[in-house]
């Protein structure tokens, strides 16, 4: 019996893709899992693993109230389950005009601006920025004009605090304090992030406040390791040049000299401080 | 500077793999001696590697291939918890096993699961990375198809494509992927069938370090332009990406095959500047477009990135904003989607460029195949606009572009648009744009960001949105369904139109299709078609995002 053409080419397809399976997907991996075996890879093949976790794999230095521990090196912030949990990855996809907080969540610039006031406090150093109130949350006013869009302003909420606004007066007007469950850009407020005059370069650096892609990231930037270097000094009993000698150590420069950005392992630099 | 240094010796090893690669794909895709273990499989798929197909049969061929497989991978992916190695995961719902079926076949890798806490590791192995390596086949032997109507005299046929789908995948993917999973694994990806390992890290909390087959995954996803991660976080977590010259080695693998797709163009029409010119025209664009995309994320304007001090939110450490936007770029560039970064928290204009080169259909240099055949339609609509503007006959390497051939190339060009237009208007007038994490102009760009994505075969993601719902899976696979082989029927539809022609001798008429004005053309084509569509969405979205 001769089958009709749509069906035996089915059928070609799906011997086709069955070989494919086979060979691609049943082979050609378990041929590397088995390579993965071999002295000098098997480690790496399993994760990088050392007595405390995986080298690769960023880890939350804090106690179990989710304080950071002070004489460790502490990690950035990270958006993966409640931090660095390999089970649920994730990136906190917030967008750069993510700067009104709601009922349910503080947007992007709140988080920024109090994990840098956090870190100021941590570390005894300057944790203002730009667009961020003294208190650490986004310094954003609606502001609402005459005319809509145009016209002299005729009121200016600051959205982000219930409290003292972080500026009394905008363009001679007022400025209110929020109300909660109120929407006002709804009612025809205009976003308008204010600068402020915080330094341009704030003393925390950028991935001390903002989360990683992977939610896992191992690494610190060089800068914010040095910021944390006096606490652990002190924390510790070593002379701060031990200290900057082992951030050092663990520093990971650039590939080739131009490839990334060097980073310090958070979990190695740790590691080598407890002596292990 | 070290950021530019990254571009530059990507172009430098790119160029320099253009010749090889290009002259071993022609060698591939035009050679009639099989091998043993090919002669073995065209005995078990029971073909005779001898016949030509028609246009007509190569199309039907790769439909039944696609159909069949996004049948099989939904059924595997709905039972994975009855196999092996399911790591206790159940079976993927309906909605997810469909959208991700039609994700894979299609080259697009879209993702509406999290790898770590949905799939299995034979899922990943014998499901997802199959088709990593055929869809990406299937796309090089369109492209070829292509080439031989174009390349052919007065023929009915384009070649076998079951020949072409084994070559391909035996004699270029799969080398070139076994030598990249043996780097990536000296770099430090993980390569184990391990459900994972629960640590206690240095502050006494618990930790379960992930497993899996990760680094022969990775090799072809990144190979075969598929971008579709192991683990949620793709190219950023550092069991998938573990160094920055692993980050390097990622983008090459990436572009080299698109790159040389010209190459084998050149040869097969027999004009090696043919090919040359083309090159040019991905080569302006995506120089562009990385370019712009650096240079807006180093920049770092917007409200945050000012208040963080850089655009470092959704970026890790090792790769520093530079190489995460060179990546960003590569990724849409090129039908990836893989990340490194993530995409929704870069600044507005930044964020734009990876949506503005989707849009661009893909062709600088696109995905593997996928990205020749449409710069070749594009080529096509150039060389008929201008020969209307001078009164030249409209000709491409010696074939007549006819009414017929035009109508095919235009009904190509429009599908994209459609889809994507269409899909994003449809999900904000059923309301379903509500899954969106982020409020304003940058809400609209999330639901835009998926249809671009869905609609071009890309697979990345403004991934604050939520898209793993009834509605998102079924308009996005649609999507993505139509996105793919709609374009690839028209392609084939040509190819065969263009090879039952004789090659008209070149005349005084003729408009040369080798030289700068020529690729200045095409450029200027492209740009303006993709800014006609979609400058009024834009204009909502990131535009309006970042100009407040």
């Amino acid at each position: 019996m001769r089958l009709p053409t749509w069906l035996s080419q089915h059928l070609a397809a799906l011997r086709a893709l069955l070989v494919m399976t086979v060979l691609l997907g049943l082979a050609y991996p378990l041929a590397f899992v088995a390579v993965g075996h071999l002295p000098g890879l098997s480690h790496k093949a399993n994760g990088s693993m050392v007595s405390a976790g995986s080298t690769l794999i960023g880890q939350s230095f804090t106690d179990a109230d989710g304080n950071p521990v002070p004489k460790y090196f502490q990690s950035r912030p990270s958006a993966a389950g409640d931090g660095y949990d390999p089970t649920s990855t994730a990136a906190s996809n917030l967008g750069p005009e993510s700067v009104v907080d709601t009922a349910d969540a503080k947007s992007l610039l709140t988080q920024v601006c109090e994990r840098s006031l956090a870190i100021g406090k941590l570390e005894n150093v300057d944790g203002s920025r730009p667009y961020c109130t003294s208190d650490g949350v986004g310094a954003v006013l609606a502001v609402f004009y005459r005319d809509g869009l145009t016209g002299p302003v005729t009121r200016a909420v600051s959205v982000n605090q219930t409290g003292t606004p972080f500026i009394a007066t905008y363009e001679g007007v007022t400025v209110e304090s929020a109300k909660n469950g109120e929407d006002y850009v709804a009612e025809g407020g205009v976003i308008t992030p204010i600068r402020g005059d915080a330094p341009a370069k704030p003393v925390v650096p950028a991935d001390a406040v903002t989360a990683s892609g992977s939610g896992l990231d191992p690494d610190i930037s060089v800068a914010y390791a040095n910021l944390q270097a006096p606490r652990i000094a002190r924390e510790r009993n070593l002379s701060p040049v031990r200290v900057h000698q082992l951030i050092e150590e663990h520093t990971e420069g650039r590939a080739l000299g131009f490839m990334g950005e060097p980073a310090v392992n958070v979990l190695e630099l740790n590691l080598a401080l407890d002596g292990k | 500077m070290a950021g530019w240094l990254f571009v530059i010796t990507l172009v430098l090893a790119v160029a320099a793999a253009y010749r090889p690669l290009g002259d071993y794909l022609y060698r591939v895709v035009s050679g009639r001696k099989s091998n043993v273990v090919e002669r073995g499989i065209y005995r078990l798929v029971g073909v005779d590697p001898n016949t030509e197909q028609t246009w007509g049969v190569y199309a039907r061929s790769v439909l039944a291939f696609s159909a069949v497989s996004i049948l099989f991978l939904y059924l595997f992916l709905r039972v994975q918890d009855k196999l092996w190695l399911s790591l206790g995961f159940d079976g993927v719902p309906t909605h997810i096993a469909w959208n991700t079926a039609v994700s894979f076949v299609t080259n697009t890798n879209w993702q509406a699961y999290s790898g770590e806490s949905t799939m299995g590791h034979l899922a990943q192995m014998a499901g997802l990375s199959v088709q990593n390596f055929v869809s990406a086949s299937v796309g090089i032997a369109v492209a070829v198809a292509l080439i031989r109507g174009f390349a052919a005299r007065k023929s009915q046929t384009l070649g076998n494509f079951w020949v072409d789908l084994t070559r391909i995948t035996l004699r270029v993917l799969l080398p070139i992927a076994v030598l990249a999973t043996l780097v990536f694994m000296i770099g430090g990806m993980v390569q184990n069938l391990s459900g994972g390992t629960d640590v206690t890290t240095l502050t006494g909390a618990t930790q379960h370090i992930t497993g899996g087959p990760v680094a022969s995954q990775e090799a072809i996803k990144e190979l075969g332009t598929n971008g579709g991660g192991f683990y949620n976080t793709n190219s950023a977590h550092p069991f998938e990406n573990p160094t920055t010259w692993t980050n390097w080695i990622q983008l090459f693998l990436i572009l080299c095959i698109p790159f040389a797709m010209p190459r084998v163009f050149g040869r097969m029409v027999g004009q090696n500047r043919q090919g040359y010119a083309i090159v040019a025209v991905m080569s302006v664009l995506a120089l562009a477009s990385i370019a712009l995309t650096v240079g807006f994320e180093v920049h770092g304007g917007g409200t945050v990135p000012q208040a963080a001090g850089a655009a470092m939110e959704g970026k890790d450490v090792r790769f520093g904003v530079p190489n995460s936007a060179t990546f960003g770029a590569v990724t849409t560039l090129t039908s990836t989607g893989a990340v490194n970064s993530f995409l929704d928290s870069y600044t507005s204009f930044g964020g734009m460029m990876p949506m503005v080169n989707m849009m661009l259909g893909e062709v600088a240099p696109g995905g593997v195949g996928a990205g020749l055949y449409g710069l070749l339609i594009l080529a096509t609509i150039t060389v008929f606009v201008a020969g209307l503007m001078v009164g030249r006959t409209p000709e491409y390497v010696g074939k007549k572009i006819g009414a017929r051939e035009m109508k095919l190339a235009s009904l190509y060009f429009l599908v994209t648009p459609a889809v994507v237009l269409i899909g994003t208007a449809a999900a904000f007038a059923t309301g379903h744009n509500s899954t969106a994490l982020n409020t304003g102009p940058h809400g609209l760009s999330e639901v835009l960001y998926a249809f671009t994505s869905a609609g071009n075969n890309n697979g990345s993601a403004f991934a604050g949105i939520t898209v793993n719902t009834p509605w998102w899976d079924t308009a996005l696979g649609l999507a993505m369904l139509l996105g793919r082989f709609l374009p690839i029927i028209l392609v084939l539809a040509l190819a065969g139109s263009l090879a039952r022609q004789k090659p008209v001798p070149e005349s005084e008429g003729t408009l040369p299709t080798h030289q700068p004005l020529f690729v200045g053309l095409v450029v200027g084509v492209t740009i303006v078609l993709v800014a006609l569509t979609f400058l009024p969405a834009l204009a909502l979205g990131p535009i309006a995002e970042g100009l407040s």
